[in-house]
């Protein structure tokens, strides 16, 4: 990617509305956007979609030879955000999208923000909110534009603006048979004093879209992606850079002292030791030294710290005697009906536990930032990869006790965000020691750093119970969650697509002092889980065809039946497996979108094999339709790996795992004979889809586990240990 | 401190180094070479992969010192240009998401071909296992790797 001075980019902005710059014409592009949902912190109820009103702005930089410039206020850390927001843009704005190049836009949420948890605007990546975040405002943003190149050649013209049309990048008179490239007009483009006003019923009808929903617009960050040259904040490299290293408290909240400071600081290299909090942080000339001596550091932790306390494998105990204390009291998800008096009625009812353990984000590119701070301490420079730039640099600028405006922050790839990322930290330690050295900085978190401070999706129990009634259809539905995280836990618990008429949904917290944090799909992956085996239960209890027994309960629901209906077909539901195989089917809701999902499995070697998976989505509009179906294949194989291997435990509050030895992922021998994604034409607005196919995957494979079998698995992840000794028990 | 001299990307270069010192770091931090990542540094993800006289192997535990004399390629070495045919049907299979783990994937798809021009679906995963991709690319990966092969038909 070319890149320009953010300083120009940054003075370009400081100004208002528009302005001749440099061979061209820059547009800031003022559009009041509809948004119809207030992005709702995750887990929180999901509140009914309310009508906000909210400014967005969007740059565009138009030269004089033809090229465009769009700003993307997204992070990117693999999910194509930054080539999709433009594209939305350029859509509208008809630009030929091989002239267009894209840049991050500099970290200024009031500009570039979309409304944000709690009201104020945010530059947040999160929750796969980036494209349906910010779909009116771009289309608006990209319409304004056009129109303003449209009203400048009708003036130069003498014709009636209503007689031109676009081409990409070119602005047609049809009647004169003239034309003129969006080059040639920022040649003597005057921009008005303000927008033109455009309103969403103005835009292009989908059907005539060229670029949205286009297979054929690649992602712009691939070619740098394949080389070696797309950089990450790790890899920035400054003159006179140093390094950080940081030793955390091994147990959450215990403070360290460190008993062989005057050793330490002698060692060759080592240019400073400094005492955080929660760690012990070392400075040095080169990461090979600061590694050494990490090594060698001798700390002595306080004890007395509440994650202590903690011991993942006896947790399950305590959290059924939560389950079924009758006195215990959580929050409540969702209450409709009577289902006490409706369980009292019901013909049939069933119970089971489902269990879930901590599990990691082992996002590939380790936490790390670069920092810079001035001698004078007046200001200071950051390179950062986080799904929350501008918080990052708030909280930077916190740190430093400075302005916001004195710190410059340039935004990097992410090497995997996965909701580990929208918390800084890691932002504000490197921050803190390079405040101390006052040489930029370098800070890198170890791989067995990252697992042993690390935030994880907490663990839970689920406890569902049911009634049917005569016609064995679910009246009474109750769902228990218990578990540490809190709200973290809620997300993906309701049933916003079957209908059980008496439902009550609870989260009973028990606080461990553990770090928790949302991962890809928050909750839905425990929840989801839960739910569609459970569904899944009942129906083969009572002989009923999973499939069939879940379209029932979806009658009210056409989307979402269709979604089901698309994966049955595309997975030849009703066709008897091969001998030795079987499938098994979810269904789930994320961040807007729908999907259903089939699996076909088989036992090799006293492990689950997943032989094939087949999704198909719902998610409005697509605006990439490939990278919507690598983001799914992604999510089925994140998915796969959470599933079948992943598991943290934690010891009294100590992280027992330490690298990828022992924390295993997927790989490549794991991966499935084929995954077929069908995505569902739609003129709907844009849902989300960074975290749409994961929460199938748990149910899925569960309950094809119980078709092969006989045996529910109730306990992710599925691991060999755990399928023998189920195999085992039915002899 | 010694000075270790060693072809990388068909220059020879020199570094000053502790021995001990992984060849990882020697790249990144000293050369500027920063394709090769780091990610676990216990040689069991594959981010950090180069070729070793022609070999993918992970650098990040691999000393300086068992480097002196060798022929180091990185990701930024295995074509003048990125089209290597490997580079090239990255980009045609969209494969790369984060991208974080994908040089380690190029390099380990590279040495796999140059050992075996046909691989099947089994030496392919037997290959690549190695390396891990949070993302889930693999399939894309598969593809790509499938997709030169018939290439080379
Ligand atoms: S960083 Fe070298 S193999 Fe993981
Ligand atoms: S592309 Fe992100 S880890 Fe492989």
């Amino acid at each position: 990617m070319e890149t320009e001075s953010k300083e120009k980019t940054n003075a370009l902005i400081s100004r208002r509305n528009f302005l001749k710059a440099g061979g061209g014409v820059a547009f800031a592009v003022a559009a009041y956007a509809l948004l119809p949902e207030l992005p709702v912190a995750d887990g929180n109820a999901p509140g009914k979609g309310e009508l906000v009103e909210q400014k967005i702005f969007a740059w565009v930089h138009l030269r004089t030879d033809g090229r465009i410039t769009i700003y993307n206020p997204a992070a990117e850390m693999g999910q194509g955000s930054m080539t999709a927001l433009p594209i939305i843009l350029a859509e509208e704005m008809d630009a030929d999208w091989s002239r267009v190049r894209i840049e991050h836009s500099p970290i200024e949420p009031q500009v570039y923000g979309r409304p944000g948890f709690g009201g104020g605007a945010s530059m947040i990546t999160v929750g796969s909110r980036a494209v349906s975040g910010y779909f009116d405002g771009l289309r608006i943003a990209g319409a304004q534009v056009r129109q303003m190149l449209l009203s400048n050649v009708a003036g130069k013209w003498k014709v009636p603006v209503a007689e031109l049309t676009t081409e990409p990048s070119v602005v047609v008179h049809k009647a004169s048979n003239r034309k003129i490239s969006y080059g040639d007009i920022a040649e003597f483009m005057e921009i008005p004093e303000s927008s033109p006003s455009v309103s969403l019923d103005q835009l292009k009808d989908p059907k005539d879209f060229r670029l949205i929903g286009n297979e054929n617009v690649p992602r712009f960050d691939i070619p740098a992606k394949t080389n070696g040259s797309a950089q990450y904040s790790i890899d920035v490299r400054l003159p006179n850079m140093v390094y950080g290293v940081i030793t955390r408290s091994p147990v959450y909240g215990s403070k360290p002292r460190l008993l062989n400071e005057k050793m330490i600081r002698s060692t060759a290299g080592i240019l400073d030791v400094v005492v955080l909090e929660h760690g012990i942080g070392l400075i040095a000339e080169t990461i090979e030294i600061a590694l050494k001596a990490k090594d060698k550091l001798v700390i002595d932790w306080s004890e007395g710290a509440k994650a202590e306390t903690h011991n993942s494998e006896m947790a399950p105990e305590e959290y059924e005697r939560i389950a079924v204390d009758r006195n215990a009291r959580g929050s409540s998800i969702e209450s409709t009906g009577n289902v006490a008096s409706a369980m009292k009625a019901a013909a049939r009812t069933f119970s089971a536990d489902y269990l879930n353990d901590h599990i990691y984000h082992a996002q590939m590119e380790p936490l790390n930032a670069v920092v810079s701070v001035a001698e004078n301490g007046k200001s200071a420079e950051v390179w950062a990869g986080s799904q929350a730039h501008d918080s990052a640099r708030a909280s930077v600028a916190q740190a430093l006790d400075l302005e916001i405006a004195q710190v410059k922050y340039n935004p990097q790839y992410l090497g995997g965000g996965f909701g580990r990322r929208s918390t800084s930290d890691y932002v504000v330690e490197a921050a803190e020691l390079a405040r101390v050295v006052k040489r930029p900085l370098k800070l890198i978190w170890t791989r067995e750093d990252d697992i042993a401070y690390g935030m994880f999706r907490p663990m839970s129990l689920q406890r569902m119970e049911a009634g049917v009634d005569k016609t064995g259809n679910i009246t009474a539905w109750k769902h228990t969650i218990v578990g540490t995280g809190s709200r973290l836990l809620a997300s993906g618990a309701r049933n916003d697509f079957y209908t059980f008429p008496n439902q009550e949904i609870e989260l009973r917290s028990v606080d461990h002092g553990i770090r928790t944090k949302h991962w890809r799909g928050v909750a839905h992956g425990p929840n989801k889980f839960a739910i569609e085996a459970f569904i899944d239960e009942i129906a083969v209890v009572q002989k009923v065809d999973p499939y069939e027994f879940r379209r029932r309960h979806m009658k009210e629901f056409p989307r979402a039946l269709n979604v089901l209906d698309t994966v049955a077909m595309m997975s030849d539901w009703k066709a008897k497996p091969k001998p030795g195989r079987a499938k098994g089917m979810a269904f789930g809701e994320r961040s807007g979108s729908l999907c259903a999902g089939v699996c076909e499995i088989s036992i090799i070697d006293g492990k689950i094999r997943v032989h094939h998976f087949w999704a198909a989505l719902d998610a409005g509009i697509v605006v990439q339709p490939d990278n919507v179906i690598a983001q799914t294949e992604g999510c089925i194989l994140m998915g796969l790996s959470s599933v079948l291997y992943e598991s943290i435990t934690i010891r009294n509050g100590r992280v027992i795992q330490s690298n990828f030895d022992d924390y295993q992922l997927l790989r490549m021998k794991d991966v499935p004979d084929s995954i077929d994604i069908k995505i569902i034409p739609s003129t709907e607005k844009p849902t989300g889809v960074g975290e749409a196919g994961l929460p199938v995957v748990g149910g899925a494979v569960a309950n094809a586990f119980a078709a092969l079998t006989g045996k529910r698995i109730r306990h992710m992840p599925f691991t060999a240990d755990k399928v023998s000794r189920l195999l085992k028990e039915s002899e | 401190m010694a000075k270790f001299a060693f072809n990388l990307n068909g220059k020879k270069v020199s570094v000053e180094a502790d021995p001990d010192t992984p060849l990882l770091w020697v790249l990144r931090e000293k050369l500027g070479l920063t394709g090769p990542k780091y990610s676990c540094g216990i040689a069991v993800c594959g981010a950090c992969a180069v070729h070793v006289n022609g070999e993918a192997a992970p650098s990040c535990n691999t000393p300086i010192m068992l480097i002196e004399g060798r022929n180091v390629t990185t990701i930024e070495g295995l074509s003048e240009d990125g089209s290597h045919p490997l580079q090239e049907a990255w980009i045609e299979e969209q494969v790369p998401q984060c991208g974080y783990c994908q040089s380690g994937m190029i390099m380990f798809a590279a040495s796999l071909l140059n050992k075996n021009k046909k691989p099947n679906r089994e030496e392919i995963a037997e290959g690549m296992n190695r390396v891990v991709c949070r993302c889930g690319t693999y399939l894309r990966v598969r593809k790509a790797i499938e997709k030169v092969i018939a290439d080379n038909e």
